[in-house]
Order: structure tokens, then sequence, then C-alpha cells
């Protein structure tokens, strides 16, 4: 069955890594998978999105408009973003932090973060809603924010396969000194997502 | 036969390698650098691989080695291709011995990228072969096919993936082994050397080999047709999974027919194609190549929809939605686009320069210095650098191609001799294409001033080497050129080399600098700090000083730095402790903190 997830953040969060995490997973169950990630210019603070499609030999690899099941979403307004391309019953763990544009502080843009919070509440009725920033740098490094958001779509139970799939991977894609700590990272997301649960 | 999740690029390098390439060149441009990473990722023994100097270079380089029987691949995005063109349409008659693959990645959209050209028609310019995947691992099955083809005609082949080929993933199958080819041997022969007379005979051969290989392209499985619909899709690269899904998901009743190799045209399996259908629909991004194809074929006998009939866009990415539109539009369906319910504004969030990028201080520095002069004129280059366009920093009044920024400066400066133009230009863009503008502006001793914003390496592409790194492209250590000696060497007598984050000093260099009547130079040399550790400092606000005037932010548009209740605040995860801030707060607000704190 057909299974589409959206990823959502700012270019250097590290979604591309979130990204081929799950995707090697599926794999690993066996599964097909289609992606489709923005690299290049966008990656220097730009808007960016993962797709993720399983079990999609004859699909895109870009997720439709209303066709996604899941959210990931690393950032709030760039999670809000994406509401277009979901289900009427889709899940979602979405980071409530802000990452507020440059022009957004120099006065010619607006961030409703209030505005989007209330939207996304609206669409994810069961979703997972978590501040990322504080347990990544719990973890010991800001930049872990990827692996405590997949912990914690694993503690939502949104994805089509456990936990161990993911650590396993993580073994493989994670450069052995820097694994303890996005392990951490990971146990700290799940643990936050099952609290809410 | 092992599975793997590979992103299309990642697909074409195995496929490279279970083809027995030998020598691989190319320069970085997205969306096809990671075609020459995954081949370094690879570290296989057999492979020679080179970031080269520019698209030309890396094309001649892989051409060379054709040239003696050995397999060769060159990579490059489309706009790579327009500087490789002068080599390329002489190797079209040359020819090569073993088979070479050009692989040119379109940028649809665009994405990162100057122009939406079509290589495609690049394709049928040169009349070459081309192959259009849809998909990763339709990518690692043609590239496949594309040395082979190119062995068998002696002829050079496209393989021209898009970016949502390049830079999806898909599940692919892998075969374990490659096969062997026989030892390079460069035979000498005057076919090798391009003259009139052999350029008028090699021309008709050119033109004699289409219709064999359109033949051939039209028993290949890239071109195929499935359903039986009275109604034709004819549709390629992307677009045809975006029809297919469509097609399954509303159970339309069409005959779709996929084009794998647009030029030369399969014009056998497109005849039975058309036999089957009364009307055709064509989906393709960019140029209307195979809706042209498709009118010429059918000389007026059957409707062929498209661009050129209005249902398609021929400019930006095409989308599952735009193809579903088209599609219902076609089969007289009504359409309903999917209702969304009003969403709240949201700001626009374009690339910016990063917190503590060198290049920042290196266009706030200049904008100072240039404070006074009448007219300054910033022209900009191709990299990271062409954010400076951006507010508050505006600093890229021009940018047009790599290399370029010099030049037109000099354009500028000749035709308005009141204005002081300043051009940026990056270290691996001034190595690709930036020295014979230096060469040009001392011969003709036009009164321009050059920043050549080193960063020492390619960053806008994911930090490649180039010549002044001191490595090549596999690890080994190679001679790093100096770039002030080579702007030396040009004939550049006004030279100055700065630190951009240590600020009076490179401020003093800078109005030296464009003070000067006369070509002058300033390397603005700082790392990349996306590759660097961030230290244990960083800046924070002393509240009680900060009058919240708000300067450094207007000043530099730095993200690090962001307004907090009338006041700054920093963004303590993004800051470098670059220290830019301090010079622009007027109060004396901006202290040194810890990052932990």
């Amino acid at each position: 069955m057909l299974k589409s997830i959206v990823i959502a953040g700012v270019g250097g969060q590290g979604t591309l890594l979130a990204s081929k995490i799950i995707s090697m997973a599926a794999q690993q169950e066996g599964l097909f998978v289609r992606t489709s990630e923005t690299i290049g210019m966008a990656q220097r603070g730009g808007s960016v999105s993962s797709h993720i499609r399983i079990g999609a030999q004859n699909a895109s690899p870009v997720v439709p408009l209303c066709h996604a099941d899941i959210l990931l979403g690393f950032e709030l307004a760039e999670a809000a973003r994406m509401v277009p391309r979901l289900k009427d019953n889709a899940l979602g763990v979405i980071n409530t932090d802000k990452i507020i544009p440059t022009n957004v502080s120099l006065g010619t843009g607006k961030y409703l973060a209030e505005e989007y919070f209330a939207l996304l509440k609206r669409k994810l009725p069961h979703g997972c809603f978590i501040s990322a920033a504080p347990l990544a740098l719990e973890a010991g490094d800001a930049r872990t924010l990827n692996i405590v958001m997949l912990g914690a779509a694993c503690g939502a139970k949104l994805l089509p396969f456990g936990d161990d799939a993911i650590r396993s991977v993580m073994k493989e894609c994670i450069k052995p000194k820097l694994l303890a700590m996005n392990e951490r990272a990971f146990a700290l997301g799940l643990e936050a997502a099952c609290k809410q649960a | 036969m092992t599975t793997r999740i590979c992103m299309g690029n990642e697909a074409i390098a195995l496929g490279a390698i279970r083809a027995g390439v030998k020598i691989v060149a190319g320069y970085p441009g997205t969306p096809s650098t990671e075609i020459i990473e995954s081949l370094l990722a690879e570290k296989n023994p057999e492979v020679n691989i080179q970031w080269s100097t520019n698209e030309k270079t890396a094309l001649e380089v892989a051409a060379g080695a054709a040239y003696t029987g050995a397999r060769s691949l060159v990579t490059m995005k489309q706009v790579g291709l327009n500087v490789a063109t002068d080599p390329l349409m002489s190797l079209s008659y040359i020819g090569v011995k073993g088979g070479m693959v050009v692989a040119v990645a379109d940028d649809p959209g665009p994405w990162s990228s100057q122009t939406e050209q079509d290589t495609r028609h690049f394709a049928k310019f040169a009349n070459l072969p081309v192959f259009d995947p849809s998909t990763p691992e339709e990518a690692y099955q043609m590239i496949r096919q594309a040395f082979d083809i190119s062995e068998e005609f002696s002829l050079p082949v496209f393989l021209r993936p898009t970016t949502r080929v390049c830079h999806a993933s898909a599940t692919v199958e892998i075969d374990e082994t490659a096969p062997t080819h026989a030892e390079p041997n460069f035979e000498k022969k005057p076919e090798w050397v391009i003259f009139p007379a052999l350029s008028y005979r090699k021309h008709g051969e050119l033109e004699q080999k289409q219709k064999i290989i359109s033949d051939r392209f039209s028993a290949l499985p890239f071109n195929k047709i499935e359903g039986n619909g009275q109604k034709g899709v004819a549709a390629s690269g992307i677009a045809w999974l975006y029809a297919k899904e469509v097609i399954e998901e509303h159970a339309l009743d069409v005959t779709l027919f996929k084009v794998g190799t647009p030029h030369p045209f399969p014009d056998k399996k497109a005849q039975e194609f058309l036999s089957g259908v009364d009307a055709v629909l064509v989906i393709e991004e960019l140029d209307p190549v195979l809706e042209e194809a498709m009118l010429l074929l059918a000389a007026g006998t059957k409707e062929i929809y498209g661009k050129k009939t209005g249902h398609l866009p021929y400019n930006g990415e095409y989308s599952y939605e735009l193809v579903k539109a088209a599609l219902f539009k076609f089969l007289g369906m009504a359409y309903e686009p999917t209702a969304c319910e009003e969403m709240p504004q949201y700001p626009m969030r374009p690339p910016v320069l990063c917190a503590g990028c060198p290049h920042r201080a290196s266009f706030y520095e200049v904008k100072i210095a240039a404070k006074n002069i009448k007219k300054p004129i910033f022209c900009g280059d191709i990299g990271c650098y062409t954010l400076g366009n951006a507010a508050p920093l505006n600093m890229v009044d021009t940018c047009l191609c790599m290399g370029a920024g010099i030049t037109i400066a000099q354009g500028l400066a000749l035709a308005e001799p009141g204005a002081k133009c300043v051009a940026f230009i990056g270290d691996s863009t001034f190595f690709h294409t930036g020295i014979p503008g230096v060469i040009n502006a001392v011969y003709q001793n036009t009164d321009v001033t050059i920043v050549v914003l080193d960063n020492h390496t390619t960053a806008m592409t994911g930090h490649q080497p180039h010549p002044g790194t001191g490595r090549t492209a596999m690890g080994a250590p190679a001679k790093a050129l100096d770039i002030e000696t080579m702007l030396r060497a040009c004939g550049v007598e006004k030279i100055y080399t700065v630190d951009p984050l240590n600020y009076e000093p490179a401020l003093a260099s800078f109005k030296e600098a464009i003070e000067f009547n006369g070509p002058s130079a300033v390397i603005a040399k700082s790392p990349c700090i996306v590759q660097m550790k961030k230290p244990d400092t960083v800046r924070r606000i002393a509240k009680e000083t900060c009058i919240g005037c708000l300067k450094c932010i207007k000043q530099l548009g730095c993200p690090a730095l962001v307004p907090d209740d009338g006041k700054v605040e920093v963004v303590k995860s993004l800051c470098t402790d670059c220290g830019l801030c301090v010079n622009v707060c007027p109060v004396g607000a901006i202290k040194r903190g810890e990052r932990n704190a």
C-alpha cells in the first residue's frame, strides 16, 4: 500500500539525513521506496522538504496535494506551509520551535506563529507537538534535531516499521563517534512523543 | 544482484561503473554534482576521477580518454554544457572509439540554475543520441545502454536526467560485476584531426547514422506503449511518472507512450503508437521536443496537443496536479482542483548567506569602502556569493553566468566612465572562467576592481576541491595554485590580500583598491564556515547597553541576529563568533559570550 511522508524544514536542519534513514529502513523491510529532495541553493537556510513514498513503483517521487499520510515538521512555519499536501486523516509530529527568516527580522515579512500552530492543531488533531531543540541540546548538539524528530515519529507510532528498524539504519549511516549522541537524541524524541500518547 | 536505495545521481554512477567506465571528469553543478561524488565514494581502483577546472576541460579530457578505446564519462549541469559546446560540436564529427557518455543534468523550475535550457534540444542540434530517464532505476539501465550505443556508433551519447531524477531516490537493483573491456590503445590515423574536407565527409556520415539509430531506439525497452485507449498520451522524463500516477489513480482509458530516447526520435515505435489512437496529448517538461517530432510524424492526420495548444506550459517544473489538469481537459473530463482552505500568510524563506559567512563581511566592507563613490556598480557571479544580492546587503547588481562578473564590469566601465565597477568572483569560479577576463582587463587597461572571495572550496555545490585547494577529487595531494601569484602573472599590479573578518585593515585595502585608477584586485581570504567546527564562544547582546536601533540586523541581515522585544538577540546555535556585527553596533552592545552558557 502506498504511504506518503513529507518532511518539512529549513535548509541546514538535517531533513536529508532523516529522509535517508526512513527510506533505508523501509528498504530493509523489503518495501519499494521513492524519495525526492531539495538539494542546491535552498540548502542555505531556505525552505526545504523531503518527500518519501513507500510502495511507490508507479507513483511519482513528489507527494501531490492532499496525498500525504504523515508530516514530520521540523520547524513551525515550514510544517504549516505543507498543510495543503496532507490527507484529511493525516498524522504528524511537529517541532514547535521557530526559526525566524531574515526578511522577518528586517520587517519585510510576517511570521504568524499562533496561526500556524492553530492550523496544524486543527489539521492534525492527533498530532504530536514537541519542542525539539532543547532535546537536541540535551543529547549533546543542536544538530541532532533531525534524530530527535525521528525518535518522536517512532514514539508516536507514525512509521510503518518499528524503532528497531530506525536504530539499526542509524548504525549504518551515522559516524561511529557521533552515534552515541544520536542514539541519546533518538531516545529523547521517542520518550517525548510517548509521554503525549 | 543487490537492491539499494539510490539517488538518481548515485544510480548513474553505479551504472557507469558496471558499464566499465575508466575515466571520469566533470565540474560541479546542481543537480549533477552527486554523480561524481557517488563515483568517488565507491573507491573503485579501476576508475580515475577528476573535478576539472571547467566543463570544456572536462569534456576534452573525457574525449581524449575515449580516443584510446577506454570508456569515459563527463558530467555537468545544463549551463555547463554551454561552456563545453565548442569541443562537443567538433567531437560529434570526429567521434570516439571507447564509449563516451555526456551526462548533463537539466533543472526545470529552475531550482538552482540561470536558465531552463533543454539538453534534448542540444542533442538534436549536435546530432547526437540522447537518453532521457524517468526514474533512478531507469537511469541505471540507460547509462549502460548509452555506453554500448556510443561504442557501436562511435559517437558521444547524452544522458539527460532532470532534477527530479537526479535528486530522487528509488529502490534500484544493482548488478554485482562489471564487464571487462579491451586495453586502451590510441591508434594514430588522420581521422583524429579535424579539417574542412574531413568535416564535410563526417557531417554526411553523421546524418546517415540518424536513421539507423532511430530504428535501434524503436526496439529499446525505454520506448514503450501501455494501455489501449483511443486517446493517446506521449510523455517523457519525470512527467511520464506523473502521468502514470494520474492514469492509474483515476483508471483513465488511454494509451500511454513513454519516450526514453527523444533524439534520434524512435519513429517506428511512435508510428505504432499513433496508428492506435485518434488524438495525442504530449506531456514533457521544458521544450516541445516530443511534440514537434509527433507533429512531424502525424503530418496533420492526428490532433497533437501539448504546449503549442496551450494545454501545458513551456516553463517551470511539472507536477502531478498540472499533469492531471491537462489530462482531464484533453479527455473532456471535469476537473476540480483540490479545494484548499484559506492558509495563513507565510514568510518567504529564500536561501541566505550563512551566519558567519566571510562573504557577508566582504560585501559589507566593500559597501562601506565605496560609500563616497558617486556610482558604484557591483558585478556578481555564480556561487554562494550570488546570495549577496538580497536585502539588506544588495551587493549584486549584475549576474549572468560563470566568470562574467569581471568582464561585464569592463563593459559597464567602458560605456559609463563615471561609474566605478567592482566584480566579485569566488575562488572556484576564478579558475573556471575568471582568468581570461582578468587578462582582458589588464590588456585593455580597464578601471575595474576584482574581488576574489576565496573561501578555499567550491561551497555552493557541496565543497568540492579545485586547483587552489591543494588536493584532487580522489584525495591525492596536488600543487595548490596561488590566486595572488596568478593575478600577478596576468599583469594585475595593484593586489591586496585581506582577511575579511579583520574589519579595519580589510576596509582600508578595499578603499585603496577601489580608488586606484586601473585594474586592481583584492583577495578576501577566509575559509567557508560550513566545514568548520563552531567555536565555544559566540556573540551576546548586553541588553542594558543595546538601544534597540536594530542597525546590526538592518545592515547585515545575519540569520543569527533576530529582534527580541525591542532589542536584539543572538541565535547561539547559528552564531560563529565572526564578530562582524561588533563593527556595526553604534553603542558597543555586542560582547563575547560562551556558547553553552
